[in-house]
């Protein structure tokens, strides 16, 4: 019935290649992304709630969530403030090179996270170039959570400049000559004017890199070192859980780590949305 | 023209910060790939290259690749049509589906693979029965980073076809185009940079894809390691000029990466400020 329906709403089209397109989609989406999904759902079905419970409220997976929230948002909030001076520093001012330092943001989607994770685990050592001094100042980074927050912020970096960026160069510039024919001085002028127009794309990009951080594994692993109750993040755990055969402890731990990134995807989404409506004038 | 911040003192303030921070966050790590890789001299670093496991992860990354993108590329074509031309019940609901491997865990990815089709998965004993091995072979690598890499190529055409309409293409119909010249003829000229763009992307993401296929390739020397995946191997064997040598080809190629959106960005300004 419901292939007559859409078979009946498709021959009012004009274009051609629905049936073809939503069948190539359906049977791509299936395959690919649902077929794998609902293999965890069959495998959590397995255990009892009790199961389940005891499964990922164990201490070291509690200090695991700990560590990862933690870092991730220490790391989100460091992107916050610096893709914000990048975003403003690349739209408002001209200096050389500017094209180039436009060009590097983009450097932690398009570097492998391994390769990020053994070149920051390096720098960051004890023996590393930034390590070594750092470590004279008494600040060690490396095996701390602090080396995980660093990988985190460096793997999630773009997120913030690039939703910041476009709405920053769309602002017009009868914002800024009203704020200051006022006499409004700089660090008051662009709090109550300029960050209003912002702030939804910095708390939309904020939350991005934040559920990216959470889920991050290539570029925290090295650094990380891995030390039980300290240095061990979630998406870690889950691996150990699997080299050592234990699916369902990895899969109880997966789905806590799923959810928690599915809702917060949602809600930024959601978030989003009612931005954007506001923005073309429709809804309240 | 009075603006915010234009003041010479903190302008110099604001870009002094940035270019440091840049140079120490995003420079830096850049530089010492290529450093420590070079570390031990060229001759060290051609003999670390032309390593049998290498050339093998070299080879082995590249058949996912060239397997990878061009199925991507067919189904996020199909999928920007679908949900850009039409409207049908679920159109919300199938974009939203499409994002769930961005928000992801690169591990959790790898698990729900390995559910399905380990020996114990559900598919995985079925498939065992006729002596097909997906998990911890090559087809369980080019899976994986076909469900990391899929929404790419969509996401770069959707907003762009949604703002472009339809109008030309129903034009095209009612001259009597077939579906594959209006596609061949008006659209594909309307999305080749999108298009092209989303497949850089796609590229670099399944070049390096690291948590995912760490999961499914049971790391087999020789057999089935993936470039990223020797770079661990080899750091863990604390041969640090060889892991940065094999890091090196992908920084490489993460700098080909950018340089190309650079380049796509920059004829696409110029476009528009000429049009």
């Amino acid at each position: 019935m419901i292939a007559a329906t859409l078979r009946r709403r498709a021959s009012r089209r004009v274009l051609p290649g629905f049936g073809l397109s939503l069948g190539v989609t359906l049977t791509f989406v299936s395959l690919i992304l649902l077929l794998p999904l609902t293999s965890l759902v069959g495998q959590l079905s397995q255990l009892s709630l009790s199961q389940y419970w005891f499964l990922i409220s164990d201490p070291r997976i509690l200090a695991s969530y700990r560590v990862t929230l933690l870092a991730a948002a220490v790391a989100a909030l460091f992107n916050a403030a610096f893709g914000l001076l990048m975003a403003w520093v690349l739209v408002r001012y001209e200096f050389p090179g500017k094209r180039l330092v436009d060009a590097l943001m983009d450097l932690p989607f398009a570097l492998p996270t391994a390769v990020a994770g053994v070149t920051l685990a390096t720098l960051y050592s004890s023996q590393g170039w930034v390590g070594r001094w750092l470590e004279t100042l008494g600040l060690p980074i490396a095996y701390t959570w602090v080396g995980i927050a660093l990988a985190m912020a460096f793997t999630s970096i773009p997120f913030v400049v690039r939703t910041v960026q476009p709405i920053l160069e769309d602002l017009p510039s009868e914002v800024d000559e009203a704020a200051v024919t006022l006499g409004a001085r700089d660090g008051h002028a662009f709090r109550r004017v300029i960050l209003p127009h912002l702030w939804p794309a910095l708390v939309t990009g904020t939350g991005l890199a934040f559920v990216r951080s959470l889920g991050e594994f290539g570029a925290v692993i090295f650094i990380a070192g891995g030390k039980p109750f300290e240095t061990e993040i979630t998406s870690l755990m889950i691996f150990v859980k699997l080299q050592e055969y234990d699916y369902a402890g990895a899969t109880a731990v997966a789905s806590i780590v799923l959810a928690t990134s599915l809702a917060l995807l949602l809600v930024i989404n959601l978030w989003q949305g009612r931005f954007t409506r506001r923005l073309h004038g429709g809804g309240a | 023209m009075i603006r915010i911040g234009d003041a010479p003192g903190v302008r110099r303030l604001l870009i002094g910060v940035a270019l440091v921070l840049t140079a120490l966050f995003l420079l830096l790590p850049l530089v010492a790939i290529f450093a420590q890789a070079l570390m031990g001299g060229i001759d060290l670093y051609w003999q670390n290259l032309s390593d049998r496991y290498t050339l093998a992860a070299i080879g082995l990354t590249l058949l996912v690749t060239l397997l990878t993108v061009p199925i991507n590329l067919v189904f996020g074509i199909f999928l920007a049509w679908l949900v850009t031309r039409f409207n049908f019940p679920g159109r919300r609901l199938l974009q939203t589906l499409i994002d769930i491997p961005f928000a992801v865990s690169p591990v959790v990815a790898g698990l729900v693979y390995l559910l399905l089709y380990g020996r114990n998965g559900w598919l995985g004993g079925w498939l065992d029965g006729y002596d097909i091995q997906i998990m911890f072979a090559w087809p369980g690598i080019v899976l994986v980073t076909i469900f990391v890499t899929c929404p790419f190529v969509a996401r770069e055409l959707i907003p762009l076809m949604q703002a472009q309409g339809a109008r030309e293409e129903e034009a095209a119909v009612t001259l009597g185009a077939s579906g594959w010249t209006i596609f061949r003829r008006v659209t594909l000229p309307k999305i080749r940079h999108a298009l092209l763009y989303g497949v850089i992307l796609t590229n670099a993401r399944a070049v390096g894809e690291f948590g995912a296929v760490s999961v499914v390739a049971g790391a087999i020397r020789g057999q089935t390691n993936t470039l990223p995946l020797q770079v661990e191997q080899l750091y863990q064997d604390y041969n640090t000029v060889g892991a940065f040598t094999s890091a090196s080809l992908l920084a490489l190629l993460a700098l080909l990466t950018l340089a190309a959106k650079a380049a796509l960005e920059w004829r696409a300004a110029r476009r528009e400020s000429l049009a």
